[in-house]
């Protein structure tokens, strides 16, 4: 039996979709197959590797485990989802997306987006942390390729810039 | 001075990768796209009775279902040991072998069509273990294993004489060592998307390490000539030898697809990647090693039971390497291995970076610490002592070159200050050193054929980009970036002219794909003779343009210049319109081939040759904590024998993912079974280093220069994973006194390990007062 589906709003990467759902879809889903927004990748569906990972409301959250319903807009309340997609800045590529590729902190790249995903929501609300506070708020991202190292690395020569400026 | 080669760069699809614009197999949708789901076996071991696809053929939405029996012809990745069939054809033998594949509208259907299907089992005796599987057995999991027994393969071999050897060594150990199983763990889940299209044509995308195998296996499988079929790879998220077989779920996605005539994605889940495994063999060693007075290596006796699961795959050349991979980087006279690879019913293990190597490579170094201990040598002037020569053969005929191990070894011990360390930190703080070996691509084809093993082709027309074609795959290693290096630098231009394309079977000439750490030799040296050729035709086309000889040009900078008198100069775009009038586009190729037979004349001589090795050396510190006694590693100095770092950061990545996976087996991880099932298949309970965990890594290049390599190069994808095992097992004995023989190396098993020394002591004492 084919469940009904139900119209909601999703504001994403600063559009607002109409997009038909079932109650249980969940936001990772929707992103890729919905909206065709593919950087966000499907790694495990239980949350264990952060390949998924967007913003919402400024916050990095694991999309395969976020409801695309809770996430809907309305009009009392309207979350702001941002995707790797959206995170270039009227076209210009985002610091940390620089970083990552000059020093080596993506190989296969299928972690990268959620790593950057992850890295720009703690450089925002923390522009200033130290070598361990990076890997601390990486640790929900997996990366089989590069031993974190080379990341660390690229998120913290982002941090050094913020610092400078 | 070369203009790219030995300095770092970004990988070229960098960019591509971090904004999202990667395109991966799962990003891609095609008109009309169905939902393939495969059937899964519940049983260890069984005949199939019935299968009844009836009811979920009649349901709505249902547009195809295949079964074992309409696609028998077996397929693997060896040509000497094809024992897979894209389904389960009479008989199932492991927990998740494939039963039969359905395509559907969506993926709701296609799950509810797969539980209409009625399979009759009736259940066969199970053997999950190694030693089940050695005795004669009532039902034989394969027709072709030996006598009545499950064994796959088993190779015998014998150098010098070890018995002597023995009796005349002044030292002997003997050991055992216990290794579980593990799997590659790449973050981008299994998936294929299969196209049987209007014209006949077979199209298959898949995340393959060697797209060229699976072109072949798919035509034996779909009994349909090799050009009637194309194999395209997308971007691959991490393969680590986890993608490098011809595939079940690429087969059922094609079988379904040539049904219906639609295109078919089958998209796995975590769970279907860990069942379908090929990941590193469990497997117990049993090693004895010994010694004469003045610290030289006499003999080294080697015995494997190697549990291979339900599948051949890559096991053959595993049970050999398994043997022939573990004396190098050593000279040792006398050299004995009986391996045996056991087919048991659990999900099939294949090859998984250091391939065969890893497990006999932790037991040899931890024997040599042992043995050190015995005779009181340092462990790094003991290693210094036994090592191979430049320019030698080992004792079963591999052909040593360039070997940068003694400089690996001085290296890593001045910089983690060995000498000021070792058996000098207190109690709970330790430091540990091992070495390492590791083919730089097999010499020895699988395939037995006299096709080069790869070729490269190199195309530049009037707008003056350079499209280099060539079928090795990237898998994220960053092959790619190293085939542009080598044709940008004998060309002089700038990265960003080179545009490559690896990923496609109609378009990309033959590279027998990234497996056996053979890109950067192999593909690397193809690359480099094509840009050469082109680079022939630029400096004639100078000599034209300026009356000067062509062979005084150099080209550098997107420049031809005429060195002796360096004012005399031409932009590489006019020096390619020259060369382009009356020509057209400018095309060369380019191939490498293995030199002429290399190895002995005895069986398996073959295993484990390579135009050259890698060389390591880790230093390894460790703490154990001494209330949980769980095991840290603080810091790791890797040194590395790469040849020549023709990408200094690729190298380094190489080398620090490496220690990452090797730290995983090393410390936490394991497939753990219960009965046939795999009990953790999934990132919560499979456990893999996480960043906090992650050691710092002192990454020491040495770079031997290898005669045969593209600039000197040689491996650094697999080789750099071994030493650091063993090392870390040699710091926790320095660090508290145990020795551990068995794989995790938890907390745990090191408690246990404390209270046996203990009680065995307290038994002495008491001994020695009765």
């Amino acid at each position: 039996m084919a469940v009904k589906k139900q119209i909601i709003k999703l504001k994403v990467n600063s559009s607002t979709h109409e997009i038909a759902i079932r109650p249980y879809d969940v936001l990772l889903d929707v992103i890729r197959e919905s909206l065709n927004l593919t950087g966000t990748k499907r790694g495990c569906d239980m949350g264990t590797c952060g390949c998924c990972t967007v913003h919402i409301d400024g916050r990095a959250r694991l999309s395969c485990l976020m409801l695309a319903a809770e996430c809907a807009s309305t009009d009392k309340l309207t979350h702001g989802i941002t995707t790797i997609e959206g995170l270039k800045d009227h076209g210009v590529i985002h610091p940390l997306q620089r970083a990552f590729a000059e020093h080596g902190g993506s190989q296969c790249g299928f972690c990268t987006p959620g790593f950057i995903m992850t890295a720009s929501a703690l450089l925002h609300s923390h522009p200033k942390p130290t070598r361990d506070e990076i890997k601390e708020a990486i640790s929900g991202n997996m990366c089989r390729c590069t031993g974190y190292i080379k990341i660390v690395d690229a998120i913290e020569s982002v941090a050094n810039e913020y610092q400078k400026t | 001075m070369p203009n790219l080669i030995g300095k770092p760069v970004a990988l070229i699809d960098g960019l591509k990768k971090t904004t999202g614009e990667g395109f991966y197999t799962d990003d891609m949708k095609l008109p009309g796209m169905l939902c393939g789901k495969i059937l899964r076996s519940p049983y260890s071991h069984a005949r199939i009775i019935r299968i009844n696809t009836s009811k979920a053929e009649k349901m709505t939405g249902v547009r195809a279902v295949v079964i074992g029996k309409e696609a028998p012809n077996k397929f693997g990745v060896l040509p000497i040991s094809r024992d897979e069939t894209a389904m389960a054809v009479d008989k199932v033998n492991y927990i998740g072998d494939c039963v039969a594949g359905v395509a559907a509208d969506d993926e709701e259907i296609a799950n509810e069509a797969l539980n209409l299907i009625e399979v009759e089992y009736e259940e066969l005796p199970r053997y999950l273990k190694s030693s089940d599987s050695l005795k004669t057995v009532p039902v034989k999991i394969h027709e072709h294993s030996q006598d009545q027994t499950n064994i796959h393969k088993s190779v015998d071999q014998n150098f010098g004489d070890v018995e002597a050897a023995r009796k005349a060594s002044a030292y002997v150990r003997e050991e055992e060592f216990d290794f579980i199983g593990c799997n590659h763990a790449f973050t981008e889940p299994l998936v294929v998307i299969a196209h049987f299209d209007a014209d006949d044509r077979m199209t298959v995308w898949t995340p393959q390490q060697v797209p060229h195998y699976l072109h072949r296996a798919l035509a034996e499988v779909l009994e349909t000539p090799m050009h009637k079929i194309r194999v395209i790879r997308p971007m691959v998220g991490g393969g680590f030898g986890g993608k490098s077989d011809p595939f079940p779920h690429e087969m059922i996605a094609a079988l379904l697809s040539r049904k219906c005539r639609r295109p078919v994605k089958i998209l796995f889940d975590r769970e279907d990647v860990f069942l379908t495994n090929h990941g590193r063999h469990p497997t117990e060693t049993k090693i004895a090693m010994g010694i004469d007075r003045e610290g030289r290596i006499s003999f080294l006796d080697l015995r494997a039971h190697i549990d291979g699961g339900s599948w051949g795959s890559f096991g053959v050349v595993t049970t050999y390497y398994n043997g022939v991979l573990s004396m190098g980087p050593y000279a040792i006279p006398n050299f004995r291995y009986s391996g045996k690879r056991l087919y048991t019913n659990k999900a099939p293990c294949g090859a998984m970076r250091g391939h065969g190597a890893v497990n006999s490579r932790f037991a040899m170094e931890v024997m040599i610490d042992e043995l050190c201990e015995d005779a009181k040598f340092d462990p790094c002037d003991f290693r210094l002592k036994n090592l191979l020569s430049p320019n030698s053969k080992t004792v079963n005929e591999f052909r040593i070159t360039s070997i940068g191990a003694r400089e690996c070894i001085e290296r890593a011990r001045a910089a983690s200050e060995w000498d000021k360390k070792f058996r000098k930190l207190p109690h709970g703080h330790g430091i540990g050193v091992a070495c390492g070996f590791y083919i730089s691509g097999s010499a020895h084809r699988i395939h037995f054929n006299d096709l080069p093993q790869s070729t490269a082709h190199l195309k530049i027309d009037m707008d003056g980009g350079i499209a280099v074609h060539c079928l090795a795959a990237e898998i994220g290693q960053g092959s790619d970036t190293m085939l542009a290096q080598c044709v940008a630098e004998p060309l002089g231009v700038n990265l960003d002219r080179i545009h490559i394309f690896s990923s496609d079977t109609d378009a990309d000439p033959i590279d027998i794909g990234s497996y056996s750490s053979r890109v950067t030799f192999m593909a690397g040296n193809a690359a480099r003779q094509a840009a050469e050729k082109i680079r022939e035709k630029l400096v004639n086309a100078a000599e034209a343009i300026t009356g000067y000889s062509a062979s005084g040009f150099i080209l550098k900078d997107e420049q031809v210049i005429y060195a002796p008198n360096p004012g005399i100069r031409i932009s590489f775009h006019d020096a390619l319109q020259k060369a382009l009038a009356k020509n057209g586009a400018l095309i060369a190729k380019g191939i490498y081939q293995s030199p002429p037979p290399m190895g002995g004349k005895f069986k398996g001589a073959n295993a484990g040759l390579s135009p050259t090795y890698s060389y390591q050396c880790y230093v390894a510190e460790v703490k154990v904590d001494p209330e949980t006694l769980e095991p840290r590693v603080l810091k790791v100095w890797a040194a590395h024998d790469c040849g020549k770092a023709l990408n200094p950061l690729a190298v380094a990545g190489q080398i620090e993912g490496c220690i990452h996976m090797g730290l995983g087996q090393a410390l936490m991880e394991e497939m753990v079974y219960n009965r046939g099932n795999i009990l953790n298949a999934n990132f919560l309970d499979y456990r893999t280093l996480t960043p906090m965990q992650m050691p710092e890594v002192d990454v020491i290049m040495v770079e031997s220069n290898d005669p045969e390599g593209p600039w000197g190069a040689k491996e650094a994808g697999e080789g750099p994973l071994l030493p650091i095992l063993p090392a870390v097992a040699n710091a926790i004995y320095d660090a508290i006194g145990v020795r551990l023989r068995s794989l995790p190396m938890t907390a745990d098993k090191i408690w246990k390990a404390m209270h046996e020394k203990q009680a065995t002591r307290k038994a002495r004492a008491k001994a020695v007062v009765a």
